[in-house]
């Protein structure tokens, strides 16, 4: 069980290492929406969060 | 005797063409009629339901925004020879790799749930026990998937998909009235103005009619049947032959519940044929079958697609041209999803609903972040060479793209505050 769980952490490592830089070219268009898909993922994670809270109470 | 010459030659050619399309067929075809599943056949029976044939027109809009978000795919799929998550992984990097995989996952295991409840709805209608429902449902797509073929896997899909045309004898048996179909339902109109009930119908056939799963599923299913760039040009005639018969399947459902239904609040598709039965018996046999169909469609599907992400991603061996000895870690998340959805169904008492709804929700935080990569690939020249967008598909698509994350986007606000549209 456990060297189950070593072999995967190791295996999420060697994924992070190998998909660790971007290979696609990184324009200012892409840069722009990039940051736009943070900010929208970031709002809806907090209205999400919110609702639950809402839900919670 | 030049002219029989000239015809016979001409038959040949178009017969040549109709065979070559048969053995390209299937990707398009199923991702598409798989999109009507259990949630989409609810939103359909409803939006029939509660305004009759009068948003028939805007159905029909979404033949062309189906059709050029999922070409898209096509294309990456047949260029890179990589499926979506990869191709996000490797275009993005890691955090937006798992981002997107981690979500797909949640999207897609809760959505399989959906389709469970859909299909175990639909046989208790003819008196199936949920548990005979749930054990023969996977027991059936065991027997299709382990037959280590994608060509038999696909063909059998196929025929599924063709069961999902039952609606259509449907339709014809409640005796629709020509002419308001026509009147009513090709006028763009908004029934009652545009109010914020419309909207939430609105917004709610748009989000079946683009999930985040299809886009995955499409692009991994074009890479594991191996079409190639010069199969590009009927892949997405598949595509646009699928958008357009998902779009009939859905009209003819509007129909049917827009004839025999229409003022009737449905709340499901299994409601809308319980109703149907006491009208129509036959028209309600053939809603229940459909809706068993879509739902078997629908997981068909969407538990391939996290099972093709997560072997592309973590180098697994998943083909469905595997057997189960090549390929177990493929197989075994296959069956450990479809197997733990169906086991939620089966437990008294579980938030169905509250599942439905949440489904709506996560998909909203994935299907952004998934068009907006698959626009960034198609504009990335090195990998996609002369198949990379060009302005007009790039303006075409953009729009689409900001469209729909608009409209799913508000769609998902719309479901979690209820009261925000009224």
């Amino acid at each position: 069980m456990l060297s189950s769980i070593y072999r995967l952490i190791r295996k999420i490592r060697e994924i992070n290492q190998r998909y660790s830089k971007p290979h696609i070219e990184m324009s200012r268009g892409v840069r722009i929406s990039l940051m736009a898909l943070r900010v929208y993922l970031l709002l809806l994670v907090g209205l999400i969060v919110y609702k639950f809270v809402l839900i919670l109470s | 005797m030049n002219l029989f010459s000239k015809l016979y030659y001409k038959f040949r050619k178009v017969w040549k063409a109709i065979q070559l399309y048969l053995v390209i067929a299937g990707p398009g075809l199923v991702v598409m009629v798989a999109d009507n599943d259990a949630g989409g056949i609810t939103t359909y029976a409803a939006t029939g339901a509660k305004y009759g044939y009068a948003l028939i027109w805007f159905l029909l809009i979404l033949i062309p925004v189906a059709y050029y978000v999922q070409e898209m795919t096509v294309r990456l799929g047949a260029v890179t020879k990589r499926g979506h998550a990869e191709a996000i992984f490797d275009g993005f990097g890691a955090f937006w790799g798992w981002f997107s995989l981690i979500d797909l996952m949640i999207v897609d295991w809760l959505t399989l749930v959906t389709e469970f409840i859909g299909m175990t709805a639909a046989l208790q209608i003819f008196g199936v026990p949920p548990w005979v429902t749930v054990v023969g449902v996977v027991v059936l797509m065991a027997m299709i998937v382990l037959n280590g073929r994608y060509w038999t896997w696909e063909k059998i899909a196929l025929l599924f998909c063709a069961l999902n045309l039952i609606y259509i004898p449907g339709a014809f048996m409640v005796n629709p009235s020509v002419s308001s179909i026509l009147k009513d339902g090709l006028i763009p109109n908004f029934p009652g103005g545009f109010n914020g009930e419309l909207f939430f119908f609105l917004m709610a056939n748009i989000g079946t009619t683009i999930a985040p799963w299809m886009l995955f599923f499409q692009q991994s299913a074009v890479v594991d049947k191996g079409m190639l760039e010069k199969d590009i040009p009927w892949g997405k005639f598949d595509t646009l032959l699928g958008s357009a018969l998902t779009v009939a399947v859905a009209i003819f459902i509007v129909v049917v519940t827009g004839t025999v239904l229409k003022g009737i609040e449905i709340d499901s598709a299994s409601q809308a044929t319980e109703h149907l039965l006491q009208t129509n018996h036959w028209v309600g046999t053939f809603m229940a079958i459909g809706l068993f169909d879509a739902g078997l469609l629908g997981a068909i599907c969407i538990s391939l697609a996290s099972s093709w992400a997560f072997g592309e991603i973590f180098g697994w061996a998943h083909s469905l041209n595997q057997k189960i000895k090549e390929a177990p870690w493929f197989y075994a998340s296959y069956f450990f999803t479809l197997i733990t959805a169906g086991l939620v169904v089966l437990i008294p008492g579980a938030p169905l609903v509250l599942i439905t709804l949440f489904v709506q929700v996560v998909a909203v935080t994935l299907l952004p972040a998934a068009l907006v990569f698959l626009i960034l690939l198609l504009n990335d020249k090195k990998h996609m060479g002369e198949y990379c967008n060009s302005l007009t598909e790039n303006l075409i698509g953009g729009f689409i793209v900001i469209a729909i994350v608009i409209l799913s986007t508000l769609y998902g606000i719309s479901v979690m505050f209820p009261g925000m549209f009224q």
